[in-house]
C-alpha cells in the first residue's frame, strides 16, 4: 500500500512545487533582469562606485563582511523589536481604555490623529538626548513612538466600527461591557489591528535605524551605514542596507504569519489559501 | 391572574436625532402563549416597537412590562430571544459556534450545548454548512442561522423581526411550521413582525395592524382560525376571509396618508 502510495504523493508534491514555481516564475526574473540590468548598466555608463556599486560587489562584501553585517543587524532588530513591543501594547492598551469611555475618547483623539500625520522620527536626535545616545532605550523610544500612534488609532476605529445590532444582541443576552468587549469588539477590531501592527514593524525598523543615524555605538547597523559612506565604503553600506532590508522584510513577514494563525477566519485569509 | 406576558401602556418613543417620532400611544397587552404578528407599512415604528420590548433602545414616555417585571430585569434574566431583521451574525464565529453563542454565555456545559445545536442546525437545514462562516453563505442561510440562536435557548418570549423576509416561499412555509411547533411545544410567547399579510394570518391568534407617522396602532384582529394550524388552514374559506380583513384594515390604515400630507404640506 504504501509503495504504491509513495511514487503518488511524491508526484503530487512534485506537482504542487511545480505549480507554485510557475507563480514564482515572474517575480524571480524581474528580480534578475533588474540586477542584470544594474550591472550592465553600471559597467556600461561607467557609473563612479560611490554614485552605485555594481550589485556583484555589494553581495561580495556582504558575504566577506557577513559576520560583522549580522550582529549589527541583530543589534538594530533587538532595539526595533523592543521598540516595536513597548509601543504596541500601549497603543492597544490606550484604545481599550478609549473604547470603553468614549467621552476621554472625543478629548484625545483628535491629537493622536494628528500626532500619527506628524513626521515622528524628526524627534529622534532628541530621544538620543534623553536616554544617552549609546543607550539602546534610545532607540527603542523613537522605533516605539512611531508605532503607538498608528496603532492606537487603527485598533480604536476597530474597538467601535461595530454595527449597533451587534452589541445589541449582546445585550439581549445581558451581556456586560467587559463580555461585549471580549466577545464582539476585540475580535471585530482584529484585522484593523494587524493592518496597524504590519505598519508598525516597518516604522519601529525605520526608527530603530535612522535613530542610529543621529548616533549609537560601533554595533549598531545605523551607524556602521552612516560610517562606511562618511569613509567611501559604499560597497559596505550597501550591503549594510541589505541586511536591514532583509530584517525588515522578516519582521513582516512573521507579523502576517501571526495573523494568518490567529485570523483564519477572515475572508482575507481564505482568499489567499 | 396571571402576568401578562408583554404589556405596554401609552408607550412613545423620539428619536432625538431628527425629531422623529417613531411610534406614539401604543397600548398592548399580550397574554402568555399569544402568538402576536405586528404588521403595518415600512417606517411604521415595528422594529423599534420590539427593540423597547427587549430593552434594547428606551422608550420616550409610557410604561413597559414583561414577564410581569420591569423590561430591563427581563432583559438581565435572558427572557427573551431576539430575531434582527438582518442577520447580525458574527463573522469571526462558524455556523454552530453562532449558534452556541447563547449557550455559551447562559453557561450550558459543552456537550448539552453540542447536541441542541446539532439539533436546532438540522431545525433550520443547514447540515453541511457546520464549519462554514456567515460570509459563506447566502443571506436566507444567514438568516435561518439566526434563526436557530434565537430558538436554541426555549426562551419565554421571542421578538422577531422579519425573520424570514429573505427566504425562499417553500423554506418560508416549512419554517412557519416550524415555529409553530415550537411554539405549541414550548408555551413561548410570540412577537413577530412581518410584511406577509397571508403569513401573519396563518401564524397568529392575534394581528396588530399599525400606521406610520407617527408609528400607531390602528387595529387589532383576533384571528379564530383552529389550531393546530396545518397547510389545509391556508385553504379554508375563513383563512381567506381574515386575508382580506387584515388587507382591508392595512389599506384603511394608509389611505388617511394623502390628507395627513396635505395637512403637513400647509
Ligand atoms: N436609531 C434611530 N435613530 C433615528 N431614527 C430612527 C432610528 N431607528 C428608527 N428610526 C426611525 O423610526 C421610524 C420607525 O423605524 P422602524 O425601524 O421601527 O420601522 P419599521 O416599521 O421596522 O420599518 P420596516 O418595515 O421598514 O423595517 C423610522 O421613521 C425611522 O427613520
Ligand atoms: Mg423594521
Amino acid at each position: 500500500m504504501s509503495v504504491i502510495a509513495t511514487p503518488v504523493a511524491g508526484e503530487r508534491l512534485l506537482g504542487r512545487t511545480m505549480r507554485g514555481a510557475r507563480s514564482w516564475l515572474p517575480a524571480v526574473a524581474v528580480l534578475l533582469l533588474g540586477l542584470g540590468l544594474w550591472e550592465g548598466l553600471v559597467a556600461a555608463l561607467d557609473v563612479q562606485r560611490f554614485l552605485l556599486p555594481p550589485p556583484s560587489d555589494i553581495a561580495r562584501t556582504f558575504w566577506d563582511e557577513r559576520d560583522a553585517l549580522w550582529s549589527a543587524g541583530w543589534y538594530t532588530f533587538k532595539e526595533a523589536l523592543g521598540g516595536f513591543l513597548i509601543g504596541c501594547s500601549a497603543g492597544i492598551a490606550v484604545a481599550l481604555v478609549l473604547a470603553r469611555w468614549r467621552g476621554l475618547s472625543s478629548a484625545i483623539m483628535p491629537y493622536a490623529i494628528a500626532a500619527n500625520a506628524v513626521p515622528i522620527i524628526a524627534f529622534a536626535p532628541i530621544t538620543n538626548q534623553w536616554f544617552g545616545v549609546l543607550n539602546p532605550l534610545s532607540k527603542m523610544a523613537i522605533a516605539a513612538v512611531l508605532c503607538f500612534f498608528p496603532v492606537l488609532v487603527n485598533a480604536l476605529r476597530g474597538l467601535t466600527s461595530v454595527h449597533p445590532s451587534s452589541i445589541e444582541l449582546m445585550r439581549s443576552y445581558a451581556a456586560g461591557e467587559v463580555e461585549i468587549f471580549r466577545r464582539v469588539r476585540i475580535p471585530n477590531s482584529l484585522p484593523f489591528l494587524f493592518s496597524a501592527l504590519k505598519v508598525a514593524s516597518v516604522l519601529a525598523m525605520i526608527g530603530a535605524v535612522v535613530g542610529e543615524y543621529f548616533g549609537g555605538t560601533q554595533e549598531a547597523l545605523g551607524v556602521q551605514i552612516r560610517n562606511s559612506a562618511a569613509l567611501f565604503a559604499f560597497e559596505t553600506a550597501w550591503a549594510a542596507i541589505l541586511v536591514a532590508s532583509i530584517l525588515g522584510i522578516s519582521f513582516y513577514l512573521a507579523i502576517v504569519l501571526l495573523e494568518r494563525l490567529t485570523m483564519g477566519w477572515h475572508p482575507s485569509a481564505r482568499a489567499a489559501e | 391572574m396571571s402576568a401578562a406576558a408583554v404589556s405596554l401602556r401609552k408607550v412613545g418613543k423620539t428619536f432625538a436625532r431628527g425629531e422623529v417620532t417613531a411610534v406614539e400611544e401604543i397600548d398592548l397587552d399580550v397574554q402568555p402563549g399569544e402568538f402576536i404578528s405586528l404588521i403595518g407599512p415600512s417606517g411604521c415604528g415595528k422594529s423599534t416597537l420590539l427593540r423597547i420590548v427587549g430593552d434594547l433602545i428606551q422608550p420616550s414616555s409610557g410604561e413597559v412590562v414583561v414577564n410581569g417585571k420591569s423590561a430591563n430585569q427581563a432583559r438581565r434574566d435572558g427572557d427573551y430571544g431576539i430575531v434582527f431583521q438582518d442577520a447580525v451574525l458574527y463573522d469571526w464565529r462558524t455556523v454552530t459556534r453562532n449558534i452556541a453563542l447563547p449557550l455559551e454565555m447562559a453557561g450550558w456545559d459543552r456537550s448539552k450545548r453540542d447536541a441542541r445545536v446539532k439539533e436546532m442546525v438540522e431545525l433550520v437545514e443547514l447540515t453541511g454548512f457546520e464549519k462554514r462562516h456567515p460570509w459563506e453563505l447566502s443571506g436566507g442561510m444567514q438568516q435561518r442561522v439566526a434563526i436557530a440562536r434565537a430558538l436554541s435557548f426555549s426562551p419565554a418570549l421571542l421578538l422577531m423581526d422579519e425573520p424570514f423576509g429573505a427566504l425562499d416561499e417553500m423554506t418560508r412555509e416549512r419554517l412557519n411550521g416550524e415555529l409553530l411547533r415550537i411554539w405549541a411545544e414550548t408555551g413561548c410567547t410570540v412577537l413577530f413582525v412581518t410584511h406577509s399579510i397571508a403569513e401573519a394570518v396563518f401564524l397568529s391568534t392575534r394581528v396588530v395592524v399599525m400606521s406610520p407617522r407617527p408609528g400607531r396602532i390602528t387595529e387589532i384582529i383576533p384571528i379564530d382560525l383552529p389550531q393546530p394550524r396545518t397547510y389545509e388552514t391556508r385553504e379554508e374559506p375563513r383563512f381567506f376571509e381574515l386575508v382580506t380583513q387584515l388587507r382591508e384594515a392595512l389599506h384603511g390604515g394608509s389611505e388617511r396618508e394623502p390628507s395627513l400630507r396635505a395637512a403637513e404640506a400647509e
